[in-house]
C-alpha cells in the first residue's frame, strides 16, 4: 500500500516538474531559482490551508468555512492593527491563531456533540462568518494606509533568501508531517477515516478526533487570515471569496481521498503546488488568465478519475457516515 | 465494507397515529416558522402586504427553488451536485453565443435547456459511469463549466436579447402571478407526484437508505442516479433561461454562489444530507421561508450579506434544535 502511495506522489511531482520545464521552453527564465521561489511563496498560504483541510477530509468530513474563517480573522486582526498600531505583531499573529481556533471550535462542537454532518455545519458557518465581517467592519475596507508597516513586513522579511511567508509554510508542513506520522492523534485521524466503527472498538473517540481536526483547520485558517491581509495588504468582505473550493481542489489533486483515510502531507503540498504552478505559468505563456478556472476544474476531474483507479477499494460518499460515535 | 450496514435502526413498538405524526412533522414545523416570518414581516414593514410586492418577493427564489426540487431528489438518493450554479453560467453563455448567430427565441430556450441537460449527463456519467464520489466530481465540474464561460466571455457580457425573450423572467401569466412562479408551482406539483407517488420516487428513497439493499432488491441504482443528475442539469438549464431572461444579460459571474443556497434550501426543507429521507412539501416551504427572509429584510434595508447570516444561522438552528430537543426529551424520560 505504501509503495502505491509513494508512486502517486512521485507522479504528481513529476507532472509539476514537467510543467515547469515545458513552460520554461516557451518562456525562458521561468525556471530560474528566484522565479521558482516566487511561485513557492505565492503558493505558501494554499499549502498551509490544504494541510488543514487534509486533516479534516481524512476523517471523512469537509470544512467549507476555511476561507470565510480566514477572511473574518484577517479582518479582525486588521482592525485591531488599525486601531492599536502599538501591539507587537507576533502577539497579533498568536491572536489570529486563537481567533481561527475559536471559529473552528464552533464548527467542531456542532459536529462532535450534536452529530450534525460537517458539510451542513460548515455550509452554514461559511455564510455566517463572512456576514460577520460586514457587521464588524461596517462594509469598510482596511487598506494599506491604515495598517502599520510592521504588520505588512512580517510576511516579507527575507531569511536565507526566502521571504518569511515561505518559511511559515515550511514550518507548518514539517509540524504537520510530525503530527500525521509520529503522534497518536495523527494515527487516530487516519484510523477514523479508514474505518470509524473499527476505530471505536480500538478505543478512539471518533467525535473528539473530528473535533481536533476542525481545531487544526480553524487554527491554520486563522493564521492564514493574518498572512493574507499582510501579504495582499487588504482586509475586506471579499477576501478569499470562493477560496474554500480551491483548497479542496488542491487536496483532491494531491490524492487525498474525499472518502477519508487516504492522503499524505506530501500529496497536499504537491496538489497546492500544482495549482500554484498553473497560475504562474498561464500568464507567462500568454494564455488568458480566464482559462485558469476551466483548467483547474479539468485538473480536479482528471485527478479524481486517476485517484479512483489507483484506489483498490470502491469509493464511498463523504456524506454518509457510520453511526460509530455513540 | 458498507457504512450503512452498521447503522442501528430502532423500530418503535407502536407507531404514532398519522394525525400526530403529521402534526409534529418537519413541514409543519417549517410552516409555523414561515407563517411567523410572514406575520413579523407584515408588522415590520407597511409595504410588505401588497399583492405586487409579494409577487416581487417570489422573483428572489423561484429560479433557485426550481433547481432545489431536482436537487432534493438527488440528495435523497445520497448524491449531491455542487455544479448547478456553474451550469447556469454555461447555459446562459451558450444562449449568448447562439444570440450572436441570430438564433430566434424558441431556439435560444432550447439551447439553454439542452446545455443544462448535457452538463447533467456529463456529471451523471462521471459519477455513475466511472463510480466517482459526486461531491468531488461536481466541485471539479463547478470550476470547469464556469471556466468555459470565462474563456468564452472573459470580462465581456452578452446583451441585446430579443424582444419576447424577456417574457420568461419578467412576464406575468395572470395578474400578479409571474411566469417563473407559475412554472415553479407546476414543477413542484410534478416533483411531488414523482417523488411521493411513483415507483421511481420509492426507488430514490430506497437508494438513499441503503444502496446495497436497493441493488439486491432489483433497483437499478446507477441508472436512477444518472437520471437524477440529468434532471438536476435540466432544471439548471431551465433556471438559466429564466435568470438570463430576467437579467437580460449574460456575464460569466452569473449566479455565483447559488449552489450553496440551493443546498441550504434543500436541507432546510428537511431533506437529510445523509440521504434517504425528505419531502417536496418541505423543500417548497423552505423556498418560501428563504424568500420571505431575504425579501422582508430587504424591505427593512438590511444588506444582502447580513441576510446571509440569517440564512446560515437558520440552516444550523433548524437542524440543531430538533436534535437538542430530542436529546432533552430522552434525558427527561430517563
Amino acid at each position: 500500500m505504501k509503495s502505491i502511495l509513494r508512486f502517486r506522489e512521485f507522479w504528481l511531482a513529476a507532472i509539476v516538474v514537467v510543467m515547469v520545464i515545458a513552460t520554461n521552453l516557451r518562456a525562458p527564465g521561468f525556471a530560474a531559482p528566484d522565479k521558482l521561489a516566487g511561485i513557492f511563496n505565492d503558493t505558501a498560504m494554499l499549502m498551509i490551508l490544504a494541510l488543514g483541510q487534509m486533516a479534516v477530509i481524512l476523517t471523512r468530513s469537509i470544512d467549507l468555512s476555511m476561507a470565510s474563517n480566514l477572511a473574518l480573522t484577517g479582518m479582525i486582526v486588521a482592525l485591531i492593527n488599525a486601531a492599536f498600531p502599538g501591539i507587537p505583531i507576533p502577539a497579533l499573529m498568536l491572536f489570529a491563531c486563537l481567533c481561527g481556533l475559536a471559529l473552528g471550535a464552533f464548527n467542531g462542537v456542532l459536529i462532535w456533540l450534536l452529530n450534525i454532518p460537517a458539510i451542513v455545519v460548515t455550509l452554514g458557518t461559511l455564510t455566517i462568518y463572512r456576514g460577520i465581517i460586514f457587521l464588524i467592519a461596517g462594509g469598510q475596507w482596511v487598506n494599506a494606509d491604515k495598517l502599520s508597516p510592521a504588520f505588512v513586513q512580517y510576511t516579507r522579511i527575507e531569511f536565507l533568501g526566502l521571504p518569511a511567508l515561505s518559511w511559515y509554510a515550511i514550518v507548518v508542513a514539517i509540524a504537520f508531517f510530525i503530527l500525521m506520522t509520529r503522534t497518536s492523534l495523527g494515527r487516530a485521524i487516519y484510523a477514523v477515516g479508514v474505518n470509524p466503527t473499527a476505530s471505536v472498538y480500538a478505543g478512539i473517540d471518533v467525535g473528539r478526533t473530528k473535533f481536533a481536526t476542525f481545531l487544526i483547520s480553524g487554527l491554520l485558517s486563522g493564521f492564514c487570515g493574518y498572512l493574507w491581509v499582510s501579504r495582499y495588504v487588504i482586509g475586506s468582505v471579499e477576501v478569499a471569496k470562493g477560496y474554500e473550493l480551491t483548497i479542496i481542489a488542491a487536496c483532491v489533486i494531491g490524492g487525498i481521498s474525499i472518502s477519508g483515510g487516504v492522503g499524505t502531507v506530501a500529496g497536499a503540498l504537491l496538489g497546492a503546488l500544482f495549482l500554484g504552478v498553473i497560475n504562474s505559468a498561464l500568464p507567462v505563456i500568454n494564455v488568458s488568465p480566464f482559462w485558469q478556472m476551466a483548467i483547474s476544474g479539468a485538473a480536479i476531474i482528471l485527478a479524481v478519475v486517476l485517484n479512483a483507479r489507483g484506489e483498490k477499494r470502491g469509493s464511498r460518499l463523504i456524506l454518509r457516515e457510520a453511526e460509530a460515535t455513540s | 465494507m458498507t457504512d450503512t450496514a452498521h447503522e442501528a435502526r430502532h423500530i418503535p413498538d407502536r407507531l404514532d397515529s398519522p394525525a400526530r405524526a403529521a402534526l409534529f412533522s418537519w413541514p409543519t414545523l417549517l410552516l409555523i416558522v414561515g407563517v411567523a416570518l410572514f406575520i413579523i414581516n407584515s408588522m415590520a414593514s407597511p409595504y410588505f402586504l401588497s399583492p405586487w410586492s409579494l409577487s416581487d418577493a417570489t422573483f428572489n427564489f423561484t429560479e433557485k427553488a426550481i433547481i432545489a426540487l431536482a436537487m432534493a431528489l438527488l440528495i435523497i438518493a445520497g448524491e449531491i451536485d455542487l455544479s448547478v450554479a456553474s451550469i447556469i453560467a454555461l447555459a446562459s453563455t451558450a444562449m449568448g453565443v447562439a444570440l450572436q448567430f441570430g438564433v430566434d427565441v424558441p431556439g435560444l430556450v432550447t439551447i439553454g435547456i439542452l446545455t443544462g441537460l448535457i452538463c447533467g449527463i456529463f456529471n451523471g456519467f462521471l459519477v455513475t459511469g466511472l463510480g466517482l464520489p459526486s461531491i468531488v466530481v461536481t466541485i471539479g465540474t463547478m470550476s470547469f463549466f464556469r471556466g468555459i464561460s470565462y474563456i468564452v466571455l472573459g470580462d465581456q457580457a452578452f446583451k441585446g436579447y430579443p424582444a419576447g425573450f424577456d417574457y420568461f423572467g419578467q412576464g406575468y401569466v395572470w395578474w400578479v402571478v409571474s411566469f417563473e412562479f407559475a412554472l415553479f408551482l407546476l414543477f413542484a406539483l410534478l416533483y411531488y407526484v414523482l417523488l411521493h407517488h411513483t415507483n421511481f420516487g420509492r426507488q430514490v428513497f430506497t437508494i438513499g437508505n441503503n444502496p446495497v439493499a436497493a441493488r439486491f432488491s432489483g433497483v437499478r441504482v446507477e441508472r436512477i442516479k444518472f437520471i437524477l443528475f440529468c434532471l438536476t442539469g435540466l432544471m439548471s438549464g431551465i433556471a438559466a433561461v429564466l435568470l438570463t431572461s430576467r437579467l437580460a444579460s449574460t456575464r460569466p459571474s452569473i449566479a455565483v454562489g447559488w449552489e450553496l443556497e440551493v443546498v441550504t434550501m434543500v436541507v432546510l426543507g428537511g431533506v437529510s444530507i445523509l440521504g434517504g429521507s425528505g419531502t417536496i412539501q418541505g423543500v417548497v416551504i423552505a423556498a418560501f421561508i428563504m424568500g420571505l427572509v431575504t425579501f422582508g429584510l430587504g424591505l427593512l434595508n438590511v444588506p444582502g450579506i447580513v441576510m446571509s447570516i440569517f440564512i446560515g444561522a437558520l440552516l444550523i438552528c433548524v437542524i440543531a434544535l430538533p436534535i437538542l430537543w430530542a436529546r432533552m426529551r430522552r434525558r427527561a424520560a430517563r
